[in-house]
């Protein structure tokens, strides 16, 4: 009996589950199959499923259109560069604040994170303003140094945690061993941090990567990323949804890949610290 | 060389002051013991040494150094840690290795050294392995070969055998000793095994609350203890302490060593009955409940007949200890 009501409720769970899953993942597959329909097919009404003329078209007249190799190597640039300024800037940050902690080093994290809790809007005229006078509107450069400003708070959060798990003694007994203090991060911490840098540096390419607020106001043409290449298909062009479908499974297609290769990663990385 | 002298030296973390001003002097080549109950600051005292922890005020002296704002890697010590404390991404080899690196030694010389240090600790057919595939003690020994290759001034060691089973910690005991006999380097040990320090120390020290109750060897302390808590900690089974009423006696309390006592079937200074007798073969621990005084312990010949309930007499037969109200040595 006892036995029989485990399997049913694993199978109630386990189409819960699935039921979720297959919802949240529904948007993106319906515009991937979009983008292989007509732009008749796209709008038409009922909606169709399957059953359309699969062309690539649209895959071609984006081609034709915009230049997307550019807009992925400036998505790259970005997204990979922020997050090793970042890291660059976090891993001392964070050992700091783990290993040597003050009175107000709680609050000192609290104050990183209520940074991410303001709407970005409401910094866009200083920034934007910052930006130009430094000459770096439609620049790789500027857009490196706001993502890695947007993404920090994050990045130095999660390494601190790891960095927590992380026993005192070791880097104690680094210390009588002769190393310096760069010695000491680079040799001792870095090494045994190394899945939690993982999952942090996949978790900010994905969010740099995604980002959507700063890379569209501060690019114009030349540092443009796959987001801003996005948007030139939506509102300019009228509702040309099966081309817009297209480039969003242009943008989304590399991140997509990457993460779910390094699903496994990203996932113990998450929960790291978390089951001990 | 390895001399340490601390003077006047303090320590507080916020406002506690954990450390009240304190003078000690490690002399070269001396295996001293920090022994203490938790919480008496030996561990604390030992990572101002080590330069872990910063002094509140004071000097510390290194070979005639002052070595007091010193980092830990400027003051020739090298320390075993508790946890082992090896780095588990790197195998054995490297481990010990380590420090050698961080001073810069070429690699033919970094390797002779190596493997010198794992001939000495029979860890020669696991240098390639990561620390997790060895066991404690391997663990401990690899701990103790990456303090040895740097010929420190001193060693320090951090209760390095509390994480080992009863048997191990025995082993690695007389292993550390041989290491002293050969090696000749000063040690400073922290523990609060008072058995640890009686079988391995030239020269205890024994701390209560900061204090330094009392410094000297083991057989000092054993027989001439300056107070209540040092007769009370070192010796086992513990010295009975016993009100001086009891015993006509002027002193506030007597002391007697469980092994001083003698039990009798007729007579003797106090009288009781048996509440257990622990046959250990060649010693049997046995415990008297005395009226007006309390439990009474006595350590005695092995094959005494004596059981549970019987009524019995315990007779003094050597030193007895006579505190004062304040638990000071009359």
């Amino acid at each position: 009996m006892a036995r029989q009501q485990t399997i049913s409720n694993k199978l109630v769970w386990t189409v819960l589950a699935w039921i979720l899953g297959a919802t949240i993942f529904f948007p993106i597959l319906w515009t991937v199959l979009t983008s292989f329909k007509t732009e008749a097919q796209a709008i038409s009404i009922p909606p169709v499923m399957f059953d359309f003329d699969w062309t690539f078209e649209n895959y071609e007249t984006v081609q034709e259109r915009s230049n997307y190799s550019r807009h992925f190597w400036n998505s790259v640039v970005i997204s990979v560069g922020s997050t090793l300024l970042g890291l660059l800037i976090a891993v001392p940050a964070a050992w700091a604040m783990a290993f040597v902690p003050g009175k107000r080093t709680k609050d000192v994290l609290m104050w990183m994170l209520s940074t991410k809790m303001m709407p970005a809007v409401g910094v866009m005229i200083p920034i934007y303003l910052m930006v130009q006078s430094a000459g770096l509107l439609d620049s790789k450069t500027a857009l490196v140094i706001i993502m890695m400003l947007v993404n920090l708070p994050i990045i130095i959060w999660m390494l601190y945690t790891y960095f927590k798990e992380i026993p005192g003694d070791i880097l104690e007994a680094a210390r009588m061993d002769g190393a310096s203090l760069k010695n000491e991060i680079i040799y001792v911490l870095t090494p045994m941090a190394v899945p939690g840098i993982a999952s942090t540096m996949l978790l900010n390419v994905i969010l740099a990567w995604n980002e959507a607020f700063w890379t569209l106001n501060l690019t114009a043409a030349k540092a443009a990323p796959l987001t801003a290449f996005i948007a030139s298909y939506s509102s300019p062009e009228g509702l040309f949804y099966a081309k817009l479908s297209a480039a969003s499974t242009m943008a989304i297609a590399p991140i997509l890949i990457m993460g779910w290769f390094s699903q496994k990663q990203l996932v113990r990385g998450l929960t790291f610290g978390a089951v001990k | 060389m390895g001399q340490i002298t601390l003077k006047d030296i303090t320590k507080s973390f916020d406002d506690t002051q954990v450390i009240p001003p304190l003078n000690l002097d490690i002399k070269d080549g001396e295996f001293v013991v920090f022994v203490g109950p938790s919480g008496c600051g030996k561990s604390t005292l030992l990572r101002l040494i080590a330069g872990l922890e910063d002094v509140s005020s004071g000097d510390i002296v290194i070979d005639g150094n002052d070595a007091t704002h010193a980092a830990p890697s400027e003051r020739g010590l090298a320390m075993v840690f508790q946890s082992y404390a090896l780095y588990p991404h790197m195998s054995v080899r490297k481990n010990i290795a380590f420090p050698l690196k961080m001073a810069g030694l070429d690699k033919d010389k970094i390797d002779e050294k190596v493997s010198g240090a794992a001939e000495v600790l029979n860890l020669t057919d696991y240098l390639e392995r990561r620390p997790g595939q060895l066991s404690g003690g391997q663990r401990q020994r690899v701990a103790i070969g990456r303090a040895i290759v740097r010929e420190p001034a001193a060693f320090l060691f951090d209760e390095p055998l509390s994480n080992l089973d009863a048997a191990l910690r025995v082993n690695m005991r007389s292993e550390i000793i041989d290491l002293h006999h050969q090696l000749k380097t000063t040690m400073v040990y922290v523990t609060h095994d008072q058995v640890e320090a009686m079988t391995m120390a030239d020269k205890i020290v024994v701390l209560n609350a900061g204090v330094i109750e009392q410094v000297g060897s083991p057989l000092e302390l054993y027989h001439s203890p300056k107070s209540r808590f040092v007769a009370g900690f070192i010796g086992s089974p513990k010295m009975n302490f016993i009100p001086g009423t009891a015993n006509n006696d002027a002193a506030f309390e007597i002391g007697v060593r469980p092994e001083h006592l003698l039990v009798v079937t007729e007579g003797g200074e106090f009288r009781g009955k048996v509440a257990s007798a622990e046959h250990l073969g060649s010693d049997t621990f046995v415990r008297v409940d005395v009226p007006g005084v309390g439990e009474v312990n006595a350590r005695v010949n092995g094959d005494i007949d004596v059981n549970y309930g019987d009524e019995v007499g315990l007779q003094i037969n050597g030193p007895v200890y006579r505190f004062d109200e304040d638990g000071l040595a009359i």
